[in-house]
């Protein structure tokens, strides 16, 4: 569900679906300090002066993960088509060429291979700029292919997600991007490869109940967005103001569904680490194979 | 109560009634014009659901009525027995599982019930799963593993149930870990649409090697009503967003997300709920005979194929 649109409805001012600072000073979202918009972006899309975190660019955050001059692009190749026909206030085809006319890439996601630390990583980026970061058969099939891959050259496999869940102009077919996202982690498994999940702002609907929630390590940035309903659909159905907090990151690793936090300026250094350390038995230990009764 | 489109054959129907009584209290024979206006009322059934709008269809996969999991239950398996409970949060009324026989072999059956009446349906939650009835699906899932059940399960959901207590427990967490296990079955599993196939929380039990669903039943990422609500920005726009969703068995058929369609009697399976349950017995005998053909392997396989190839997309230039 493109969650995005409730949010907005609660910013009315704001133009932009994507939480990228824009104009040369901004007023920050959280300690409405007037910033200069080139040391927030300078300062990996985080407020100086407290810290908030603002969405951030797929090629930023590829950049921020992955070591230098080590990035070898693997999705892109497939673009989205209008199974459904889909009309609604605007056809979906309009829809597609609005996005694609303003980002670099055919749909909401970026995947790739490279070094993490020296590691070597596959990743995929979810870009919520892109039609709320919504999964549909594009999205999917890039995830899926890239955990196959992962499997197939021993990569460790890291996804970014961002996105308002799947996507409603692909019917049906979306759906089944949940089943199939999932199913590919399994290749990842059989060969004790860890899949590291890390959500940002906002994750919520079908990206939050598929892979997104079944890494082995399964991360989120600070006062991020998560939920599998968005607050406004929860909020009609019981008729009353949500508790501060609720379906923040905090909020989740309260309730054991996170295994962490993580400041963004930690996140390379603490996924490096988890990455070492959950691979450093893997080759030197002998698995012994119990026979079945 | 009837579906408005229903009323000139609740019609019919009536007024072939009042003349048997008439010609009865009268003894005369009206067997002739009775013959004729039984099949004028054929006639009209058949046109009228031939020709229903999706919004219309999505009316009869509600419709008070309808065979539900727990009549489908009791009529087609026989030595029942309800397991419940997750062992960890709770029991989930919504979600009906449990071990029984069918065509000689030993099942499990998973069931999302929504109410007949209003109190079943306070108590069911309007067949709105919660994360403990997600939980109890797994461990449903894990039992018959072990123990080389085949698994069936009976769609029939709006949705998993959105709220504050859900969303503390991990619904999204739930739902994917649901999918995944589900999808790692070493047994047959097979899936009947029975009525509404809503979203995540429908698929969560819907990962099977074969997904059948029923003529009149619909399956959506999102139901017509919140579609409109975000897309439309109007609730009341439910009508185009059902078509624009294309969710009806035919459609779903041709994108390949249903592999078979389970005829409904003439009129839908709420006007005779046991013919209707007689199809989906049927169908799904004739899949478990196949399916029990395939070796563990083999089964994974098929079924991550299955889902494997869904998806449209273009290559770029």
């Amino acid at each position: 569900m493109a969650l995005d649109r409730w949010f907005r409805r609660k910013k009315p001012n704001r133009k932009d679906d994507d939480k990228s600072p824009s104009g040369l000073w901004i007023k920050c979202d959280s300690c409405e300090n007037q910033v200069y918009r080139k040391d927030i972006i300078a300062n990996l899309h985080l407020c100086p002066d407290c810290n908030h975190h603002y969405r951030m660019p797929v090629d930023d955050r590829m950049e921020m993960l992955i070591d230098e001059d080590s990035f070898e692009q693997w999705s892109g190749t497939i673009g989205p088509v209008d199974p459904l026909g889909f009309v609604d206030l605007k056809t979906y085809p309009e829809r597609i060429k609005a996005a694609q006319d303003s980002h670099k890439y055919p749909d909401a996601i970026l995947t790739g291979a490279g070094l993490l630390d020296n590691q070597r990583v596959a990743i995929a980026i979810m870009d919520f700029s892109f039609n709320g970061g919504s999964m549909g058969s594009v999205v999917g099939e890039e995830i899926a292919r890239a955990a196959e891959r992962a499997a197939e050259e021993e990569r460790a496999f890291i996804t970014v997600a961002a996105s308002g869940g799947a996507r409603m102009q692909e019917g049906a077919l979306s759906l089944m991007q949940m089943a199939k996202t999932t199913m590919s982690l399994a290749a990842l498994a059989s060969k004790r490869l860890p899949f590291i999940s890390i959500l940002t702002d906002p994750t919520s609907g079908g990206t939050t109940a598929s892979f997104a929630t079944l890494g082995d390590i399964i991360v989120a940035e600070p006062k991020a967005l998560i939920a599998f309903a968005g607050p406004r659909v929860i909020e009609q159905t019981i008729k009353q103001e949500l508790p501060e907090g609720f379906q923040r990151s905090e909020f989740l690793l309260n309730n054991g569904m996170l295994d962490d936090v993580i400041n963004r300026k930690e996140l390379k250094q603490k996924i490096s680490k988890y990455i070492n350390l959950l691979l450093a038995n893997r080759t030197t230990i002998k698995v012994k194979h119990v026979p079945a009764i | 109560m009837s579906l408005q489109f229903e009323k000139p054959i609740d019609d019919l129907e009536d007024k072939i009634v009042d003349m048997r009584k008439y010609a009865e209290e009268q003894g005369m024979d009206l067997y002739e014009e009775i013959g004729l206006l039984e099949k004028r009322l054929k006639r009209l059934k058949k046109e009228s659901f031939e020709n229903l709008t999706r919004w219309q269809r999505v009316h009869v996969a509600r419709a008070a009525g309808r065979p539900t999991g727990l009549d489908y239950i009791d009529k087609i398996f026989t030595n029942f027995n309800e397991l419940h409970g997750d062992r960890a949060l709770g029991e989930d009324p919504a979600l009906i599982s449990g071990i029984a026989e069918f065509n000689d072999q030993s099942v499990m059956v998973l069931a999302q019930q929504k109410g007949r009446d209003t109190k079943e349906n306070i108590h069911r939650n309007f067949g709105m799963m919660h994360p403990s009835g997600y939980r109890k699906a797994i461990r449903m899932f894990a039992l018959a593993d072990k123990f080389k059940l085949p698994v069936i399960t009976l769609v029939d959901t709006i949705g998993a149930y959105p709220g504050i207590a859900a969303e503390e427990r991990g619904q999204a967490l739930v739902i994917a870990e649901s999918i995944q296990r589900m999808s790692e079955l070493t047994v047959p599993a097979i899936t009947v649409v029975i009525g509404e196939g809503g979203s995540g929380g429908a698929l969560a039990i819907a990962v099977a090697n074969k997904v059948l669903i029923l003529e009149n039943s619909i399956y959506s990422v999102i139901s017509p009503e919140s579609c409109a609500a975000i897309l439309w920005r109007d609730a009341a726009e439910a009508e185009k967003a059902a078509e624009a969703l294309k969710l009806t068995a035919k459609d779903l058929l041709e994108l390949d997300i249903v592999d078979r369609i389970i005829e409904e009697p003439l009129g839908g399976a709420h006007k005779d709920p046991q013919a209707a349950i007689d199809s989906v017995a049927k169908a799904i005998k004739e899949e478990l005979i196949e399916l029990n053909k395939l070796d563990q392997a083999e089964l994974l396989q098929q079924r991550y194929e299955r889902f494997r190839k869904l998806g449209k997309f273009q290559e770029m230039a």
